[in-house]
Formats: C-alpha cells, sequence, structure tokens
C-alpha cells in the first residue's frame, strides 16, 4: 500500500465556485451572519425605543445613513436566501408522518411558509393596534 | 528472490468474496474461531456479482409445501441429472440458511403480519421463493459482507488476483497473486483452499454476468489437475434486454408477465408448457423451466414470427396488465432498468428481450461438502457443480445454493485444516516459478500482432456458434478446433501498459487465458455428450438417452492441455427417471 | 447526430508520472453507449494501457464510479449522448487520492464502513429455529431507503467536507448506520451513537446536501446524517438532564 505514490489532488480555496449549488451553500452559510446582524439591529431598535423619543430619532437618523440602508438591503436579501433555502431542507431533516404514510415534501414546505404568514400577521396587528 | 515472496500463512484461504465466499468465511469464523482464515477476492467483495442477483431464493418454509415438492422441481428441472443426495440436503438446509441471513439483517420482503413472503418462480410447483423486492442479490451480498465485518478472524485480501494453486504431492497449499494496487506478485499459503469465483459467462459475447465473470476458479481447479464437470450445461436465461444483455428477473413472469411474439401471442402455449391463463399457474406458460422457455425462442425465430432489432431477434415481455402499484412494489428495479437502458416504461409499453447466457451449471467436481478430489480444494456457489442443477437450474435455487455449500464448504475446509500439516518447503521455488513466468511471458513481453481484445471477440463468436441454445457435432468440433487455435495465438499476445500499479492490460490477459481453457471444456463436453438433455440441446441428437447418459460428465486436463472427458454416475435416490412434464 | 465524440481521460502512472495528464480519444457515438462503454472501445482498440473499474454495467456493483465533467456520476449509467458535442471530461472519482489512471484509493472508506457497526447487533439470542424476527412491510420501509446503498462513493466524491477534511467519516456510512438503527430488528444504536457522535462524525456534516444530489440510487444520505444528528441531540440533552439509572 505505501510503496505506491498515489496522487492527491489538490483542493482550490475558490473549491465553492466551481458548482453553482456549493456557491448557494457558501451563501446559505454566510446569511446567518446577516441574520445574527438583524438581531442586534433590532436589540438595538428596541432599546432606543425603551429610552426616549430622542433616542428613537437618533436611531431612525443612524439608520437612515446610506451605509446602514445598503448593509439592511443585503441583509434583507440573505433573509429571503436564507428562509428559502432552510424551509427546502426541512422534509430532508424531519420526517413528517400523516396517516402511516410520509406527508410529500411540498406540504412540509408550504406549511412552514403558512407559518411564517401566520407569526408574520399577528406580529403587525401587535405592532400597529 | 523468495525474499517477500510468500506474503502471509493461512489455515483457510477463499478465493473469491461473493455469496459463496463470505457464507464459507462466516461459517469458518462462527465454528472455527481459532482458524484464521482469509477471503481474497479480485474486486472488493460488494462488487461480487452475487449483486446483481434479481428474482430471490428459494426456501420451503409455506404451511402447504414440503421438501419433498421442493427436492422433485429440482430433480425434474434438472432433467435427472442433478444428484438427489445433494439435493435433499440443499433443501432440507435452504430455509434455515435464509433464516439465518434474516437474522443477519437481510430485508426479505413480508407478508402484512410480519412473517416472510414468498413468490412463485419458474419450474416450482409451489410458492417458496423468497425475496427481498427485486433486488435480491444485493441485498444477500450486503447483508452477508457487512456481517463478516463483525469477526476479526475473517483477513481480506481486496483486489488481489489469484493466478495459480500451489500443489505438492497431490495436495494443495496456497495461492499465488498478484496485487492489483501495487502489481506485487506474491504467495499467500493456506492448509485448504476454498473456491467461490463465481460462473464464466463472459465467455460467450451476450451474456447477463459482469466483466469479472471469467472463470477464474475453474479454471484454476482444472489447471492443478482438479476435474470440472457438467461444463456443457450452460443456461440461457429468457429474457436479457438486447444490446445490453442486462438481465430482466423471472420474478416478472412469477408476478404474472406473459412472453409475446410479434403477433402479440403467448406463444409458450406451443411448446407443451400448458394453456395461457390470465393469471401464472405455477410450473406452466411462462413460469416453465429456462432452457424449455429459450429453446422455444429458437423455434419462433425459425417459424418468422420473432421481432426484429438492431441486435437481433426479440419477444416482448408484456408487464401493462400488473399495474403501477405492483411493479413500484415488486419490480422497481426492473422499471428503472428498462427506462434507463431501453427508454421505455414497462407500466404503459413492451420490453424487448432475448435469451442471454446467464448460469453455468457446470464447474469445479465437488462432493456434498464442497470437497474436489484435489486434497485441500473445495469449491463452492456457481464455480462449484455439486451437483443440485444437474442439466438446467431452476430460477432462485443458485441464491440458496451460495449459501447452504458456501457454508459447508467452509466447515469441511476448517475441519481439514485443524488437521492438516503446513506447507512443504517445495512450495516456494513453484511460486517463484510462477512469478517468473508472469514476469517474462507476459509483462516483460512487448506487444506484437495479437491483442488480447480480438482473441477475446473470436473466443465469444466461437462459442456463440458453437454452444448455442441449439447445437451440432459438427459445429461443436469446428469450435473446438478454433479454440485450440486461439490457445496458440494467446502466446504471443505482450503488454503494452508498462506500470505494474493498477494493470488491468493483465488482468484481460490473464483472464483470456482462464477463459479459453473453460471454452475448450465446454465443447469437447458438448461434443461427447450425444443426447438433447436440460440444456444441452442437440439438433443432430433431439433425444434424451437415459441408457447411454443419464451421467455426469468430469472434464480433467491432459499433459498437452487439451480436455479429457469421463463419465460419473449420478446419485439417484428417491426419484427414479421420468418425463419433464410443465403446464399438465 | 454527429459520429464521434471526444473524451478527455486522465492518465496517472504513479511510477513515471510527477502528475496526472489528460489524454484525448475520439470513441463512436452511439445512442446506447454509456461513458462505461467509450473507455471499453478505447482499451479495446485504441490504447490498452488505459485502467478503470468495472463490473456489472448495470448500475448495481458500484465499481464504476469516475467524474464526468466534474460531477460524480456511474460511467455505466451515463450517456454519451447527453455530453454530444463533447468534448467530455472523465477523471477519477473525486476527493480520493488517484492511483492509477481513472482507479482511485478507497482505502479510506473501507476503513470508515466497519467502525460504524453495520450488523444486527443484539441483545438476546433468537436463533433460527425459533423462525424469522417478525417485521412488517411499514418497519421494512422506516429504513429500506437506506438500506439501497451501492457503495458507489459518488456522496464522497460530492461532499466538500470530505474534500477538506479526510477525517469526516462521510455521508454513506452515516446512512448505513441509520439504516441499522432504523432495523426494527436492531438494538445496536447506542453503540454506534457513540462513534457517530465523535466530531468527525455526524457534527461535521454541514448539510450542503450535494450528496443526496448526486446519489444513483436516491438513498438520501444528507436526509439520514441530519435525522441522525436530531437524535444525537436528544441524547445528549438527555445525557445531560436525565441521571445515569433514567438514560
Amino acid at each position: 500500500m505505501t510503496e505506491v505514490r498515489v496522487y492527491h489532488r489538490p483542493v482550490s480555496v475558490w473549491w465553492w465556485t466551481k458548482k453553482r449549488s456549493y456557491f448557494v451553500f457558501v451563501m446559505r452559510e454566510l446569511s446567518s451572519i446577516f441574520i445574527a446582524w438583524f438581531v442586534v439591529y433590532l436589540l438595538v431598535l428596541i432599546a432606543a425605543v425603551g429610552r426616549s423619543e430622542a433616542a428613537y430619532q437618533d436611531f431612525l437618523d443612524w439608520a437612515g445613513t446610506p451605509w446602514v440602508v445598503v448593509l439592511n438591503v443585503v441583509a434583507s436579501l440573505f433573509l429571503v436566501l436564507h428562509v428559502v433555502t432552510w424551509f427546502n431542507l426541512t422534509p430532508q431533516a424531519m420526517v413528517v408522518r400523516l396517516r402511516g404514510e410520509r406527508a410529500p415534501a411540498a406540504m412540509v414546505i408550504a406549511s412552514q411558509y403558512v407559518g411564517l404568514a401566520v407569526v408574520s400577521a399577528f406580529v403587525y396587528w401587535l405592532v400597529t393596534r | 528472490m523468495s525474499e517477500g515472496l510468500i506474503r502471509a500463512a493461512h489455515d483457510v484461504l477463499i478465493v473469491g468474496g461473493g455469496g459463496a465466499g463470505l457464507r464459507a468465511a462466516i461459517a469458518i469464523a462462527e465454528t472455527n474461531p481459532q482458524l484464521d482464515v482469509a477471503v481474497v477476492s479480485k474486486v472488493y467483495p460488494m462488487r461480487s456479482h452475487t449483486v446483481s442477483a434479481e428474482g430471490g431464493a428459494a426456501g420451503v418454509i409455506a404451511d402447504d409445501d414440503t421438501l419433498d415438492e421442493h427436492c422433485y422441481d429440482t430433480i425434474s428441472g434438472s432433467d435427472w441429472l442433478g444428484d438427489q443426495d445433494a439435493i435433499e440436503a440443499f433443501v432440507r438446509e435452504a430455509p434455515r440458511e435464509l433464516l439465518q441471513l434474516e437474522h443477519w439483517g437481510c430485508p426479505w420482503s413480508r407478508q402484512p403480519d410480519g412473517h416472510i413472503a414468498v413468490r412463485a418462480f419458474g419450474g416450482m410447483k409451489k410458492k417458496r421463493t423468497w425475496f427481498a423486492a427485486d433486488k435480491t442479490g444485493f441485498h444477500m451480498l450486503h447483508s452477508l459482507f457487512q456481517t463478516t465485518l463483525k469477526y476479526d478472524e475473517v483477513t481480506r485480501y481486496d483486489e488481489v488476483f489469484v493466478t495459480k494453486l500451489l500443489v505438492d504431492d497431490g495436495r494443495v497449499h496456497g495461492v499465488v497473486a498478484v496485487g492489483l494496487f501495487s502489481g506485487k506478485i506474491q504467495a499467500v499459503t493456506a492448509k485448504s483452499v476454498i473456491l467461490c469465483t463465481g460462473g464464466c459467462g463472459k465467455v460467450f459475447p451476450f451474456t447477463t454476468n459482469a466483466n469479472i465473470n471469467t472463470g477464474d476458479g475453474m479454471s484454476l481447479a482444472y489447471r492443478a489437475g482438479a476435474p470440472l464437470k457438467d461444463m456443457e450445461f450452460v443456461q440461457y436465461h429468457p429474457t436479457g434486454l438486447p444490446f445490453t444483455g442486462i438481465l430482466i428477473t423471472e420474478a416478472t413472469r412469477a408476478e404474472g408477465g406473459w412472453l409475446l411474439n410479434k403477433d402479440g401471442y403467448r406463444y409458450l402455449q406451443d411448446y407443451d408448457l400448458g394453456k395461457p391463463t390470465p393469471s401464472p399457474e405455477l410450473r406452466s406458460m411462462e413460469l416453465g423451466p429456462r432452457d424449455r422457455l429459450s429453446q422455444a425462442f429458437v423455434h419462433e425465430v425459425e417459424k418468422g414470427r420473432t421481432s426484429d432489432s438492431p441486435w437481433g431477434p426479440i419477444v416482448h415481455l408484456d408487464l401493462r396488465h400488473l399495474g403501477a402499484k405492483l411493479i413500484d412494489t415488486k419490480l422497481p428495479f426492473v422499471r428503472e432498468l428498462c427506462l434507463k437502458y431501453e427508454r421505455i416504461d414497462p407500466v404503459h409499453e413492451l420490453i424487448p428481450v432475448r435469451p442471454v447466457v446467464h448460469y453455468m451449471m457446470g464447474g469445479v467436481h465437488t462432493d456434498i461438502d464442497g470437497a474436489t478430489p484435489l486434497e485441500g480444494l473445495y469449491a463452492a456457489g456457481e464455480t462449484a457443480c455439486v451437483s443440485i442443477n444437474g442439466a438446467n437450474r431452476l430460477g432462485s435455487n443458485s441464491l440458496p445454493e451460495l449459501l447452504v455449500f458456501g457454508a459447508r464448504a467452509g466447515r469441511a475446509a476448517a475441519e481439514y485444516a485443524s488437521v492438516a500439516g503446513p506447507a512443504p518447503a517445495a512450495i516456494e521455488a513453484q511460486a517463484a516459478d510462477e512469478v517468473r513466468r508472469l514476469e517474462r511471458d507476459l509483462l516483460g513481453k512487448e506487444p506484437g500482432a495479437e491483442s488480447t481484445s480480438t482473441i477475446r471477440d473470436e473466443m465469444q463468436t466461437t462459442m456463440e456458434d458453437a454452444a448455442g441454445i441449439y447445437r451440432t457435432g459438427p459445429a461443436m468440433a469446428k469450435g473446438i478446433d478454433a479454440l485450440r487455435e486461439l490457445q496458440g495465438r494467446i502466446g504471443s499476445v505482450g503488454i503494452a501498459d508498462s506500470s505494474r500499479s493498477f494493470n488491468t492490460e493483465l488482468l484481460a490477459a490473464l483472464e483470456l487465458a482462464n477463459m479459453l481453457d473453460i471454452g475448450e471444456c465446454i465443447l469437447q463436453s458438448g461434443l461427447q455428450r450425444e443426447e438433447s438433455r436440460g440444456a444441452h440441446q442437440r439438433t443432430d441428437f433431439p433425444d434424451r438417452d437415459d441408457q447411454r447418459f443419464l451421467m455426469h460428465q468430469l472434464v480433467h486436463r491432459n499433459s498437452d492441455g487439451t480436455p479429457r472427458v469421463e463419465p460419473l454416475p449420478v446419485t439417484i435416490t428417491r426419484w427414479p427417471p421420468g418425463e419433464r412434464v410443465y403446464g399438465r | 447526430m454527429a459520429d464521434s465524440i471526444r473524451l478527455e481521460v486522465t492518465r496517472y502512472r504513479p511510477e513515471t508520472d510527477s502528475e496526472p495528464q489528460f489524454q484525448e480519444y475520439d470513441v463512436p457515438l452511439r445512442k446506447e453507449w454509456t461513458i462505461l462503454d467509450g473507455l471499453n472501445h478505447v482499451k479495446d482498440e485504441v490504447d490498452t494501457t488505459l485502467s478503470f473499474r468495472w463490473s456489472c454495467r448495470m448500475g448495481i456493483c458500484g465499481s464504476c464510479g469516475m467524474n464526468v465533467d466534474g460531477e460524480p456520476k456511474l460511467t455505466c449509467a451515463t450517456f454519451l449522448s447527453d455530453y454530444a458535442p463533447g468534448p467530455v471530461r472523465v477523471e477519477p472519482l473525486g476527493n480520493f487520492p488517484v492511483v492509477r489512471d481513472l482507479v482511485v484509493d478507497l482505502y479510506d472508506f473501507m476503513e470508515k464502513l466497519p467502525r460504524v457497526k453495520p450488523w444486527i447487533i443484539r441483545d438476546d439470542d433468537v436463533t433460527v429455529v425459533d423462525g424469522e424476527y417478525l417485521q412488517t412491510p411499514e418497519e421494512l420501509d422506516a429504513y429500506k431507503q437506506f438500506s439501497m446503498c451501492i457503495n458507489c462513493m459518488l456522496c464522497y466524491a460530492a461532499c466538500p467536507v470530505y474534500a477538506l477534511d479526510p477525517d469526516f467519516i462521510g455521508p454513506a456510512a452515516i446512512a448505513l448506520a441509520e439504516r441499522y438503527d432504523l432495523d426494527s430488528r436492531d438494538q445496536g444504536a447506542r453503540e454506534r451513537l457513540d462513534v457517530l457522535i465523535e466530531h468527525d462524525g455526524v457534527w461535521g456534516c454541514t448539510f450542503v446536501g450535494e450528496c443526496s444530489a448526486v446519489c444513483p440510487k436516491d438513498v438520501d444520505p444528507a436526509g439520514a446524517i441530519q435525522r441522525y444528528k436530531l437524535k444525537a441531540a436528544q441524547e445528549s440533552v438527555k445525557a445531560v438532564l436525565l441521571p445515569r439509572g433514567a438514560r
């Protein structure tokens, strides 16, 4: 075994650009950073609201600056990617049984979007009432 | 030269890692754990051809079934050439072996209550074929292979090709083999050797068999002085896909499939196989024995009632009336294969099929425990001829045969190894000779005018013409001459591949030499059997002749390399020879 | 359709070559021919020195896996006509060391396979005399998909984790462990968990999902791994929360 000089093909540092599925995977992983950003952003917003009217206004001014707007736009795109990719993967990771048969993937995916819509509607109502 | 020549010494060495070989290894590890057993295979074990078996494995388990009925079906299926003591032992042990495999994890298909399900199969009067969807061989092999991983006593030499058996004073002492990875040629000694290398379908041009089925073990035994038996009996499976030769399992017919000629007519009814019924009748029509079905095809061709294809005449297998649900549950692999390789969907379309070389009833002559006349040498599986299959094998008898005789040969070889003495010193010189031969006659030879692939193609064409479904004396004699000529020409084949690592050119040349030997044995045996029985049908001797030929034919190798045929009586116990009746 | 198609095939001889090179061969373009048929044509008619593994030619033995135009494929089940007009790049199966031409070193996988204990593990001693373990068709369905693996290793070739970290135990091995865990006859889940809970076990997987995408038998090893992770996480939580005796 050790006498034969086998050849180890080097893995390029750009391996993730070679195939579309690899690229999407890396973007999906990267999207977690932007999710984390939104969590921080939301906490800063809540803190500002909690302090005073002036603090909230400062927050809004800051949020309106160009770099924050760009960041949030980019982050939103990654958020959408995050939601779509992870919702699509759920049926593979979880076996949901309905009356003995395995629930079709489309149903599992759709039910997540329904859940998302319901929660979003509730939060919207909470905030705007 | 002798430094590193003997790579290792084992108690039992098993050549071939398919169903029979792995079952033998487990049998030894369980009954004689103090023995050191090794399996040497030219491919990783999960690539062995057992993996492609589809239909099922027969074992008496139903309440309305009996051992005697399985015996009778097998004996009549063999056209009375099967040894009845071996068949009785086989039939008795088959259910236990299949149950043991179930305990080792084999995913047998089940009845709703959880018990093993059985289905009908060709030539069987009762339903007794256990199955794992239509990938029975795959599941059996993987269950066996994964189970062998439990045993530390079993050493494996993967991708190592055995070129010669080491024999001294009438006893086998080990092998010489080429390690494919490095190209190193070394000897491995053993107290006993079991040959489980499978069949030799690649001797023919159109076969269900894989590239690896080149009769290696049969040739090793033949050259070492152990006789082969019943080599003239070559099974043509009735339903192979044209061009590729891919097997379409008999289970398609067991589940109710019909064979139709170009007029959409179920032609088997014209050949004394019964009358067509909408659902299958056991031992009738499409569930008749394979030799009779393949012979019917030849007659249909003669009558001009077969369809034409770019690959010769074909008939059609009709599964449309079975419905998508049944096909997807019981025959999913068949559907996949048709979609992929013929671009047709059997749920809606007819499958083009034709007879294809599938199995060797003949092989290394063994007794009921897998022992050959050569001391220390055993054989099991398709490589061996016990014989339980006689002149024609019933579908689903071959998989349990691997288990029953793999285990028997394992136990017998282990018992021998427990008391046998070590290898004599002379063995090393023999091994050195073989290494020299390979280096000088093959690896060291420049490629000349002859190429392995040309000789192989000519051999295959010769065999197809001389040893088809119907044979004649003159054609077989002509074939023998042609093969003799090829034996001469193979001497000038050289190896262009200068790398020693994974030299598949060397491998192909060695395999071709094996196949030429086997081909000669097939034709010589066929020429001397002047009757028609089972899968050996002669237009110049169209009847079965129990007076002269109710006997096996052993083939020994003469010192000049030519085959010498001798008779051997058939063991008859409780079933005197009778007429083979199907469909009535 | 054109008459022929060009194959760009990797050649490598360990004794003389410092690295693999490509060699070009033109083979007939026939609609029934697979990549494997093309390679066999090369070996028989053009260049007898080409080495590659193959056996069953019907997609069940798992021998003939190679990278075709960068994608792991069974060459016996991949048709030349799908790549017309070509050229088609045929390379050794990805992520494994190259031994010779299109042949890779599979030692790593063969060493990993027994580690997951892919056999029925039972505490009791039911003998064959007692008959079969009962298993309903539903119980069989629970693990059937994972039992379909032909060990072709296309999944290892597609997995970027395995590419970057060859210690990762890999998709097929984990799928096989799950096959036995889910088999109603098996009682060895605990033992396999101990193996797979290591850092190069299931937790190495980042759910890229390429393994399932290339699997020719629809085994879905990615699904097996994620389900295994869930199982492993549940066990870890139990180990923390429950006293020893209750586990």
